[in-house]
């Protein structure tokens, strides 16, 4: 380089370009405004140059999310940048599943553990455990060992998250079928003290306590299999039903105290009801299955009526206290599939308020899609309809569940298309639709009119009668629709 | 630099009657040969430069240890030292002339240890510092007042957050306020960091780079500014845990950690602006002549980066009638005079770059459409002239379209080396021995999870630091692909004009019609990407990232050229507007 001179002196003088008489201003070059330049000059280069700032640059790309975060133009740098800039990346290559790349940069973000003396929530030791966690989980060549020592590591981190990382430590081994050790390492956690417990602690506590009180049910569930076995076979074997016992108990105490507090809790109510039952305690499983589903203080919650229920009809409970259950089901979740059980229970009652609620919970069921090619359901219906009709008493029941749904019903369960669909998928739940597409839309309704023309033409018998019946009480239809 | 010379004394020694005196770190002499040491104590420092003072060398009596777990006593600036040292002896390594170390680099620090009053002068600030804090020997720590205003210092300084050497460390002192039982391992560590900063030039990491560049300055090395601090940035130059090689017995911790931890890139204007204030507060002379052969000279640092920016050796032709017309390629204008506040102290990287995009503004407009129909016009003269002699017509587009490539792929790579930079340093630090168990467990675990993780990443880690070179992108006329442009011929844009050749191109617009002020705003033109042509922006882009600084620093000097080059027409106006009306 040190041999180039600069041969200015040879070069001729620069010769000045011209400057428009409007200086350039950025902004105004933006809005498209003309440049005031002499006609003279633009022919000199060829007269091809006009409004040239207004047109857009031929082809520049816009710049990545990414690109734009890094910011390519800046050239600082520091500490706590550059880990973000590299989270950036980890982020960007875990939701692309790349996980050895997401690997390779956390391997530069680790240093910032050295660094984080901070209490913050999300800190850099957080973000490293779920991160990392994350990686070993997914990555191709991480196995449970890896993934136990980097745990491990976690764990020492920090008192404050040291049970939660336990707990999930256990639920990884529990995925990979390893349920001794899962137990080892919850009894660990159980046994961990430190300092003053917090509360958020003393709830952690009680959820470890909590899972290793149904670890221990799953124990106490496998040797009861065992015995029973054996009791078939004539055997008994002391050892094996005193073990089970012990389960019992440690399971018991855990999973009691844990449904102590709101919260919802089905996998240790259900195994804790199921320990009771076993021993003949059911008087105390009533008692925990009814405050699980009417204690105001829990959340809302299906499955808790759901085993109430299920408990009740277990003991033959009389049918008032199944009918109350089941009624709060219907008013939590209308579409559950007890409701068809709920229904044939009302159908049968001899209370005409029953009946009608049968009613109305049949009605709700098919309000949803999931049930739209449920024969059962439909042949409820249609049953209790049939009933009406023929027994021309409390038509108004219907006439009042129909009008809040005239309006769509026909287009979502009564088209010409699923009259077709019905009639080649599934021929009974075609009858049962046709029967009420009768009764609630009159003779001429499509669905009607084409699955029984189609049963006519196939010579079932039913649909014959099926027709007759609709033909007959065609009065019915009018008084329903309000005719 | 660690050896004092015993200058002019020529008795003989009275024991071996040699003539080989050494200093000895008290200041006496000592024959070098018998290891007599004698009576005599040097009084004057031989260099011209210093005036007569009785010399007091900082690193008097300092190897006494106070305790035997507690290393030597020593002061910050022996720390600074320590670190140029080490700065000096790695460019020395990359091939900086040898003197740099010994005859520059070291007479300025000496020269700036007593204007600052730290060393070579009758009462250094060391002997107040020694009165002042005796609360830095750690038994005295109990007395609450001191520490109390010791951590509100901390917290203080927290919030200001131009001291480059900020760290966590340091930061998280507040929280561990009882633990501090330590304020620094240095003697005057807490009396320096509560210095006030304005007042004098206080020593700090960021300016030991501003003594390397000044020194190289000083002996016309051909290395800019922008390439020191990539070299310090990919680790060629000690700068980063440029402590962790100071010798075992000097411990730094506490406040030492503040003073010596850098966790920031170091900035370009900030080591400049360092470096100006420097050399004025040091008095030096005017800097040897920057003249045409010098790499520093526009002329020479624009073939440089025509060259890196693959754009056709004949656009030099034109840079240098630029440079010419514009006289900024003059000795006066180009030497740096330090304290003169009248001229512009010129940052030669960046002078040169804004030469290219002016010359690219005066050929192609770069208004966003006028560059590719010169370019359409181009293509075609290929298309007609296959055998063309002097090498193909230069188009715009085909070279946008390269670079941009080239451009993106780099960095990305940047942008990723930045995520991925390691800053942790082989020494671990602590900031006070209570914290020393949890530190070394953390750096334990550190280490375990990185191998753990390096294992799972795809990518082999790099092996090592690349080599350094000065040239980011290279092309080569060899390869088949075309895409070097060095020997693209000119002649599609230019018109020959009474027999000179001229640009087809006659218009131009300015980046800006008015100059700040400087001094007032610390600008010359503000830079707002969509307020200009895309490419513009990319000619910008591209240069900011062969040096590593702000587009908008090129546009200032872009701005700053166009005003030399514009001053008569811009002068005119007024009146030419005059006589148009009539």
């Amino acid at each position: 380089m040190d041999g180039v001179r600069a041969g200015s002196a040879l070069q001729p003088a620069l010769h000045l370009p011209f400057l428009p008489r409007h200086f350039y201003r950025a902004c105004k070059c933006v809005a498209g405004a003309p440049h005031g330049r002499p006609a003279s000059l633009t022919e000199a280069s060829g007269g091809s140059r006009r409004g040239r700032c207004a047109v857009p640059a031929p082809c520049f790309q816009s710049l990545s999310p990414l690109q734009k975060i890094a910011s390519s133009n800046e050239h600082r740098l520091n500490f706590w940048k550059s880990k973000e800039l590299c989270l950036n990346y980890i982020q960007d290559a875990l939701l692309q599943k790349q996980w050895k790349r997401a690997a390779e940069f956390l391997t530069s973000y680790i240093e910032s553990l050295e660094k984080d003396f901070s209490t913050q929530y999300m800190g850099p030791s957080e973000m490293i455990w779920r991160i990392g966690t994350e990686i070993l989980c997914n990555h191709s060549r991480s196995n449970i060992r890896e993934f136990n020592s980097f745990i491990e590591q976690m764990k020492t981190l920090g008192v404050k998250r040291y049970l939660k990382v336990c707990l999930e430590h256990a639920f990884h081994l529990l995925c990979n079928g390893l349920v001794d050790e899962a137990y080892q390492n919850l009894s660990l956690a159980e046994s961990w003290r430190f300092g003053e417990q917090t509360v958020v602690q003393d709830k952690e506590m009680k959820l470890i306590q909590a899972y290793r009180g149904l670890l221990d049910y799953y124990s106490w569930s496998n040797q009861k299999n065992i015995l029973l076995k054996y009791g078939k076979e004539g055997f008994e074997d002391l050892s094996v039903e005193q073990e089970m016992h012990g389960c019992f108990r440690k399971a018991a105490v855990n999973l009691k105290e844990i449904i102590k507090i709101p919260g919802v809790w089905d996998l240790f109510v259900k195994s804790y009801v199921d320990l009771l039952e076993f021993y003949g305690d059911h008087q105390e499983a009533r008692e925990v299955l009814t405050d699980y589903a009417y204690n105001s203080k829990f959340p809302a919650n299906p499955n808790a009526h759901v085993y109430l229920y299920q408990f009740l009809k277990r003991h033959g409970a009389p049918k008032k206290s199944l009918i109350s259950a089941l009624k709060i089901l219907h008013d939590i979740v209308p579409s559950h599939e007890l409701m068809i059980d709920f229904n044939t229970m009302l159908q049968k009652s001899k209370k005409r308020k029953r009946r009608r609620l049968g009613l109305e919970v049949i009605f709700a069921v098919l309000d949803y899609a999931g049930w739209k090619k449920n024969v059962k359901a439909w042949s409820c219906l249609a049953r209790q309809v049939k009933q009406i009709v023929i027994s021309e008493k409390h038509l108004d029941w219907i006439k009042q569940e129909w009008n809040s749904r005239k309006d769509w019903w026909p287009a979502f369960h009564f088209s010409r298309y699923l009259a077709k669909r019905d009639w080649q998928e599934n021929e009974s739940l075609s009858y049962e639709k046709a029967l009420l597409a009768g009764v609630l839309l009159g003779k001429d309704c499509k669905y009607f009119k084409y699955v029984s023309h189609q049963g006519c033409k196939a010579q079932v018998k039913k649909f014959r009668t099926l027709k007759k019946f609709v033909n007959k009480h065609s009065t019915a239809y009018l008084s329903i629709s309000g005719l | 630099m660690d050896e004092e010379d015993a200058g002019d004394f020529n008795e003989r020694c009275a024991q071996c009657s040699e003539v080989n005196w050494g200093l000895t770190d008290g200041g006496r002499f000592y024959c070098r040969t018998c290891h007599n040491v004698i009576e005599r104590t040097r009084e004057v420092v031989s260099t011209d430069v210093i005036p007569n003072a009785r010399v007091q060398t900082i690193s008097k009596g300092s190897r006494s240890q106070k305790k035997t777990d507690e290393g030597w006593e020593w002061y910050v600036c022996e720390g600074f030292q320590l670190v140029l040292k080490q700065q000096a002896e790695a460019l020395e390594a990359l091939g900086v002339c040898p003197q740099m170390k010994d005859e520059v680099l070291c007479n300025f620090w000496r020269r700036y240890l007593q204007k600052s009053q730290q060393a070579y002068c009758n009462r250094p600030a060391g002997e107040t510092i020694k009165a002042l804090s005796v609360c830095d020997s750690s038994t005295d720590m109990d007395s609450e007042p001191e520490q109390h205003s010791l951590l509100h210092f901390l917290s203080v300084s927290e919030s200001d957050g131009d001291l480059q050497t900020d760290c966590s460390y340091a930061s998280s002192a507040g929280k561990v306020s009882e633990s501090t039982s330590v304020c620094s391992g240095s003697v005057d560590g807490s009396l320096y960091v509560r210095k006030n900063r304005k007042e004098k030039l206080r020593m700090s990491m960021p300016m030991t780079l501003s003594f390397c560049y000044m020194a190289l300055l000083w002996l016309k090395e051909p290395m800019t500014l922008s390439d020191l601090l990539r070299f310090v940035v990919e680790g060629h130059i000690p700068y980063f845990n440029a402590y962790q090689h100071f010798p075992e017995k000097m411990k730094l911790y506490g406040l030492d950690l503040r003073i010596f931890c850098v966790e920031s890139w170091p900035v370009y204007e900030e080591v400049y602006n360092k470096m100006v204030e420097l050399a004025a507060f040091l008095d030096l002379p005017r800097f040897p002549d920057i003249t045409d052969n010098c790499f520093l000279h526009p002329d020479v640092l624009c073939m440089k980066y025509l060259m890196e920016a693959n754009l056709p050796d004949e656009l030099h032709n034109w840079t240098c009638r630029l440079v010419k017309k514009t006289s900024i390629g003059e000795v006066d204008f180009l030497t740096l005079t330090p304290g003169n506040k009248s001229t512009r102290k010129v940052k030669y990287d960046v002078l040169a770059a804004a030469v290219i995009v002016v010359v690219l503004k005066l050929l192609f407009l770069l208004d966003d459409h006028y560059e590719w129909l010169l370019s359409d016009f181009s293509a075609e003269g290929n298309k007609n002239n296959k055998e063309g002699e002097g090498g193909p017509y230069f188009e715009f587009k085909k070279w946008y379209r390269v670079i941009k490539c080239t451009l993106d792929v780099e960095q990305k790579k940047l942008d990723e080396e930045k995520a991925k930079y390691l800053w942790k340093c082989e020494k671990p630090l602590f900031y006070s021995v209570k914290k020393k168990s949890k530190i070394l467990r953390r750096r334990q675990m550190v280490e375990n999870l990185q191998n753990q993780f390096g294992k799972l990443s795809g990518s082999v880690q790099p092996a090592g630091r690349p080599n350094p070179s000065s040239f980011l992108l290279s092309w080569s006329e060899e390869s088949t692909d075309g895409s070097c442009f060095h020997g693209h011929s000119l002649k599609g844009i230019l018109q020959e004009k009474h027999g000179l050749l001229t640009a087809i191109n006659t218009d131009y617009w300015l980046c800006t019609d008015k100059l700040c002020n400087e001094k007032l705003c610390g600008h010359l033109a503000h830079y707002r990407e969509e307020d200009f042509p895309k490419s513009y922006h990319f000619v910008l882009r591209l240069f900011s990232f062969l040096l590593r600084i702000q587009p908008s620093s090129i546009h200032e000097e872009v701005c700053a050229i166009e005003h030399k080059l514009f001053n008569k027409k811009l002068y005119k106006k007024p009146k030419r507007k005059r006589s148009l009306r009539k």
